[in-house]
């Protein structure tokens, strides 16, 4: 895609900005951002990572049927627009009480919404579990169509304990 | 009472090791950020509560879980003066948001200060652990141990889905960012920079300028730093930045050689001038300071310069900063004295060894 300023080196920056529910694309190259005073990471512009973050917060779900979202977080109180403003979190609770608008957000920083790195040992044993007999069924299925079926059994066996601890 | 060794002295004692690829890679560091479960975040953090945090945290190093790492420092930021403060953000030992802000906020450091853990930032705690040359895989092994070793004691604010729970949502996942501090004089003196830093953005990684104003690049020092945090491991995130900062290197390594065989003498010409001007200068003012370390440096790696080693640099680097240079010549000095101090530091320092 070309920059849509100079229309000849390649668009690196991608932004979307709701305006009085407008919704408006913007992609243009790193030289004609810095031209616009438009903040960009690494650069000596200024930029800070709250002034984007507060850019991409305005952005609506677009979908009309999605639940309205807290606007006020009931643990720390910090509201939805104050976030925005701020570009933080008040508490661990904020990602519960703003979850509706959180992913379109954490998509756009992050390209993923789900953690699947390290997890700690006791707050985070039953992911680990989880984690864990995932594993066991996709060793199980490979077995299977090698029909190597014992270890397949024995697969199964553990995936049942597991998931007995999980219930339990 | 006599100014302790974290603030007194420029150098930390991990940097004396010349760590690998350390001709192009000055320093790796890892930084783990990390909350406890039902406690607002700093920022929301009445006073009552960050004490709390504060002790609660402290406890782990009173408790003795840390003394794998030797004889730890504890230090309250309430107790360091603005400019002890200033120091240690220049020896990247604290950032600058915990020296500006530091009600409730501590630093815990072992003796080589190449572990320091921040109470209170931005997060109730961020683990950060440096070592020198390029060594990301070793650092952020020993921030995850470090991690454990919290983890043992405190409820961490974690969640299945999205991970670590961290103030800011550029950090939640796993709540680590690891980067490397690059000396890249070649890829700028041969106008390759640009291309490679923007190539470098593409792949989900930041650049930054290091020691300048704002974030401009002084003495081509750059640092590379992953962006994303949410949905990689930490495996892939420090293998990624691992991968692309091990190009990085070669590119600087073979640009180095490329202007040793097509244009020795102006480049030997360049360090030696550089040499010359710190040895002699009365004024020198922090940019031209560090384009001329930066050139110094250069030269050493090149071995144009036999008379000068890596360590007299990297100290050079920290203790000619404005913290530093007050530290040394006094508190309060005008921009001008400044600049006096530092030529006057230089020339002495570089008068030993030639
Ligand atoms: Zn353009
Ligand atoms: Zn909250």
């Amino acid at each position: 895609m070309q920059c849509q300023e100079c229309g000849k080196r390649p668009a690196t920056l991608h932004f979307t900005k709701i305006v009085n529910g407008e919704k408006a694309e913007l992609h243009i190259c790193e030289s004609c951002a810095r031209e616009k005073g438009e903040l960009i990471p690494g650069t000596s512009s200024g930029f800070s990572i709250h002034n984007l973050l507060s850019g991409l917060l305005d952005f609506e779900t677009p979908n009309p049927m999605a639940k309205q979202p807290a606007a006020k977080c009931e643990t720390c109180g910090m509201t939805y627009a104050q976030f925005s403003k701020i570009g933080r979190f008040g508490c661990s609770h904020c990602y519960k009480q703003f979850s509706e608008r959180l992913d379109p957000l954490l998509k756009r920083v992050h390209g993923n919404t789900v953690h699947v790195g390290k997890v700690p040992k006791r707050a985070g044993g039953r992911l680990k579990t989880k984690r864990e007999i995932d594993r066991l069924k996709k060793e199980m299925q490979g077995r299977i169509e090698r029909e190597d079926f014992e270890t397949a059994a024995q697969l199964r066996d553990r995936i049942r304990e597991l998931e007995n601890e999980m219930s339990g | 009472m006599a100014k302790r060794k974290y603030v007194k002295q420029a150098l930390s004692q991990w940097m004396n090791g010349v760590g690998p690829d350390s001709e192009v890679v000055i320093s790796s560091r890892v930084r783990i950020a990390r909350n406890i479960r039902n406690m607002p975040f700093p920022l929301m953090a009445d006073p009552s509560r960050s004490l709390s945090v504060m002790e609660q945290l402290l406890g782990v190093a009173e408790s003795g879980r840390l003394n794998g790492l030797g004889k730890i420092e504890q230090i309250r930021l309430t107790d360091l003066t603005e400019l002890e403060k200033l120091v240690l953000v220049e020896k990247h030992l604290i950032s600058p948001n915990l020296a500006n802000d530091s009600r409730n906020g501590a630093l815990i450091l072992s003796p080589n200060e190449d572990i320091s853990v921040m109470i209170n930032e931005e997060d109730h705690l961020r683990i950060q652990c440096l070592s020198s040359g390029f060594q990301v895989h070793e650092a952020w092994d020993a921030a995850s141990k470090i991690d454990d070793i919290f983890e043992e004691q405190v409820d961490y604010a974690f969640d299945e889905k999205h991970g670590y729970l961290t103030s800011c949502p550029t950090n939640v996942g796993t709540g680590i960012r690891v980067s490397v501090m690059m000396h890249l004089p070649a890829l700028v003196m041969t106008g390759q920079i640009n291309r490679i830093l923007s190539a470098v953005t593409q792949v989900g990684l930041a650049v930054r300028g290091l020691y300048g104003e704002g974030s401009e690049a002084t003495g081509n020092l750059f640092q590379v730093s992953n962006q994303i945090t949410l949905g990689q491991s930490e495996q892939e995130i420090i293998e990624n930045l691992f991968q692309v900062a091990r190009q990085m290197i070669e590119h600087e390594k073979s640009a180095r050689s490329k202007l040793l065989t097509e244009s020795r003498l102006r480049v030997e010409d360049r360090v030696r001038r550089s040499f010359g001007i710190l040895s002699q200068a009365i004024i020198m003012d922090s940019k031209e300071a560090s384009q001329r370390l930066s050139d110094i440096r250069l030269g050493v790696h090149l071995g144009l310069l036999p008379e000068v080693n890596e360590l007299v640099l990297n100290e050079l680097l920290v203790s000619t900063q404005p913290g530093f240079l007050q530290m040394t010549f006094g508190e309060a000095m005008s921009p001008e004295d400044r600049d006096r101090s530092r030529a006057e530091l230089i020339r002495s320092r570089l008068a030993t060894i030639s």
